[in-house]
């Protein structure tokens, strides 16, 4: 936050009000905001043809952003989905990080080119790598919670996916399993309504995903996503019962989506425009800037300022990650396993060592007792 | 040196290990105070307390999950799926997570865990306990599949699972489990994984092997002897990483191939390795590339007569080499 010009120390009634300083509040609106201009890059480079697919976390930001800021960086853990973009910005990664993976570069933080844009990972930042199959993530940040507890680390791991992942048998034995061992462990659903085309009325039987906490003995919160520091009270109340031992919460935010599931969908064919208008009076980054504006936090002359930091910052990461060079298809046989094995044979036409591998996200070296 | 049983040596090297490396976690159904329902985890419960081993409710994929994230998070996890027949609901985190954490992060993220699985026919349990499930592991890139034959492999296998960086499915025969008894050496001994051993050696048809058939195959190799077959058994002890070496070694030598394995013929593990030879020693082959393998039902049936009937035996292997052979 380089453009305030407040103290930080300076704290409105509203920052206050929150246990937060004006200057979280103006960090907490650009980490919003930027996330939603780094969406927006991602949808125009896509129809530019720049980059193949698009999988978008618009109308999800305002919670994301509340939600993972009680955090600690780089000590506890979140397992995020793919529309985790501000989720990701929150904890670390950066605009140049994220734009990486839709290009999906060789250094690409996270996965190095390998996967889809939207399957965001990163070491250092404790972001688990994201993979297709949904809700298999909430099992991992159990156990990342289930060894926290073990080692005495005093971390809180995190999921978060949709409601419509949040239907998967995966979801019901990570609950109970965590909320058995009362693990430092918060389940996060962002429920925007739609699973792909199907509402939430033939997802759910219940209106809240939050109504199934009861069923294993945990706290379950509605929070209403568009207000963005609403959910960074239920996501700080939450992580702070983790860490003192007393268990999971499942929390669910009620979130909009502002777009298609993915560019590969037209949500008009099963969406009506009055349910898309309504959607669009649900934007979290309006609401937020009209807040903190009431409030006197922002003015118009940071809002410029952060404008325009922000256009740069997405222009430099548009930039950089397409000037970056393409994986070497040489590259594409290391890492199946910790070292080479001479029995796992490459194809005829691949070119290259054949070494187990050669960097890597971890630039972890192979260990010893390799074949032989 | 000791002669001890099969679960004997699983249990020490899962002790051992878990008294070396405090990261060492199991977990599982039923392991805790009753120590596993073939007791494979005994007496760890009362050593290394509740924090260590984990019972866990039901949820196999929870039980391979959560795994996932310890390993994640600094503990090398060791997950107990009661039967190998019961591993199919934790398949898509085998599959879909665990075998391609390590491949999809570019090295970023790993997962150094073992699930250990009975599995295998023959003691009466019918579809739904005896089943072989390590085709639907071997194929799948990022996983290592370990299935030893012996009490001293067992043991030396299994440390060396647990240390290793990836993965691991580590099945256990178990009819095994206190019918086959062996020298177990003292101390810490490993044995590698992606080794294969030459079990007996021979100089006319190559039998390969692993799990229970490797004792079914000497004991085949050994009726055919009497009759001027002279047979070489190859226990691979590891399916994935394939010692492909000793493999097509072997077959260069005798020209003559046979792959014994307990499971579904159609598309099973010796599938592969008929492939492989026929491939990479067409040279040296003086007859068909053979199979001897389960039938293919849908699972071993209950009654005896027909559990017999399904079911590999030294007998079945003996013809399949005799037949072999007369090329």
């Amino acid at each position: 936050m380089t453009v305030t010009g407040h103290g930080d120390a300076a704290t409105s009634p509203l920052a206050a009000s929150v246990g937060l300083t004006d200057a979280d509040l103006l960090a907490m609106y650009r980490t919003v905001a930027l996330a939603r201009a780094v969406d927006e890059r991602m949808w125009i480079l896509n129809r530019a043809g720049r980059i193949p697919f698009v999988i978008s976390g618009q109308g999800h930001e305002g919670a994301q952003v509340g939600l993972a800021w009680p955090l600690r960086r780089e000590h506890d853990w979140i397992a995020p989905f793919y529309r985790s973009i501000a989720t990701c910005l929150t904890f670390g990664m950066t605009a140049r990080d994220l734009m990486l993976a839709q290009y999906a570069k060789g250094i690409d933080p996270s996965s190095g080119g390998r996967q889809m844009p939207g399957h965001y990972g990163h070491v250092r930042h404790h972001l688990v790598s994201v993979s297709s199959p949904v809700a298999t993530q909430i099992l991992h940040a159990v156990g990342i919670a289930l060894a926290a507890k073990i080692r005495h680390l005093d971390q809180v791991a995190v999921a978060i996916m949709g409601e419509g992942s949040s239907n998967q048998g995966d979801v019901h034995e990570a609950l109970n399993f965590a909320a058995i061992h009362r693990l430092p462990f918060v389940f996060i659903v962002e429920n925007n309504g739609y699973a792909i085309s199907v509402p939430a009325e033939r997802e759910l039987a219940v209106r809240d995903v939050a109504d199934r906490a009861s069923g294993y003995g945990i706290p379950g919160v509605v929070v209403d996503g568009t207000d963005v520091l609403a959910c960074y009270v239920a996501g700080r109340d939450a992580v702070e019962r983790a860490r003192r031992g007393d268990g999971p919460t499942l929390i669910e935010a009620k979130v909009t989506r502002l777009t298609g599931h993915s560019s590969d969908d037209q949500q008009t064919k099963y969406r009506t425009e009055s349910d898309l208008e309504e959607g669009r009076t649900l934007d979290p980054l309006p609401i937020f800037r009209a807040r903190l504006r009431d409030a006197g936090v922002l003015t118009d002359e940071i809002e410029a300022a952060l404008a325009s930091e922000i256009k740069a910052e997405v222009d430099d990461a548009t930039d950089f990650a397409e000037a970056e060079p393409d994986p070497d298809p040489a590259t594409a046989i290391d890492w199946v396993y910790a070292e080479h094995w001479p029995g796992e044979t490459a194809p005829p036409w691949h070119q290259g060592s054949g070494a187990g591998g050669t960097g890597g996200a971890g630039g972890s070296t192979a260990p010893a007792g390799s074949p032989g | 040196m000791a002669v001890k049983t099969f679960i004997e040596a699983v249990r020490e090297a899962l002790a051992e290990e878990m008294r070396r490396d405090e990261s060492v976690v199991v977990l599982g159904e039923d392991v805790g105070k009753k120590g596993g329902v073939f007791l494979a985890t005994d007496g760890l419960w009362t050593e290394f307390g509740d924090d260590r081993v984990i019972d866990t409710p039901l949820t196999e994929s929870m039980i391979v999950g959560a795994s996932i994230g310890a390993a994640l998070n600094g503990l090398r996890p060791v997950a107990e799926i009661q039967f190998a027949d019961f591993i199919h609901p934790a398949f898509n985190q085998i599959v879909s997570e665990a075998a391609r954490m390590r491949y999809r992060s570019n090295n970023g993220f790993t997962v150094p865990m073992v699930i250990r699985a009975p599995y295998g026919g023959g003691v009466h349990g019918a579809l739904y306990h005896s089943q072989s499930v390590e085709a639907f592991f071997t194929h799948v890139p990022g996983l290592k599949v370990v299935i030893p034959s012996t009490p001293h492999d067992a043991k030396g296998l299994l440390r060396t699972a647990i240390r290793d960086d990836d993965p691991v499915l580590f099945f256990e025969h178990k009819k095994m489990y206190r019918s086959v008894r062996g020298d177990v050496p003292d101390g810490e001994y490993t044995v590698p994984l992606g080794r294969a051993v030459v079990r007996r050696p021979g100089r006319q048809v190559t039998l390969i092997a692993y799990g229970l058939m490797v004792h079914y195959a000497l004991e085949a190799a050994e009726r055919v002897a009497g009759e001027g077959v002279d047979v070489e058994v190859i226990d691979l002890r590891t399916l994935r990483p394939l010692d492909r070496d000793a493999v097509l070694s072997s077959v260069r030598k005798t020209g003559k191939c046979l792959v014994a394995y307990e499971d579904n013929r159609f598309g099973g593990y010796g599938a592969e390795i008929a492939a492989i030879v026929a491939d990479e020693a067409f040279d040296y082959l003086d007859g068909p590339v053979s199979r001897i393998a389960g039938p293919d039902v849908p699972g071993v049936p209950y009654n005896h007569a027909l559990e017999d009937w399904f079911m590999l035996n030294p007998v079945k292997i003996a013809d399949a080499i005799r037949r072999l052979a007369a090329y």
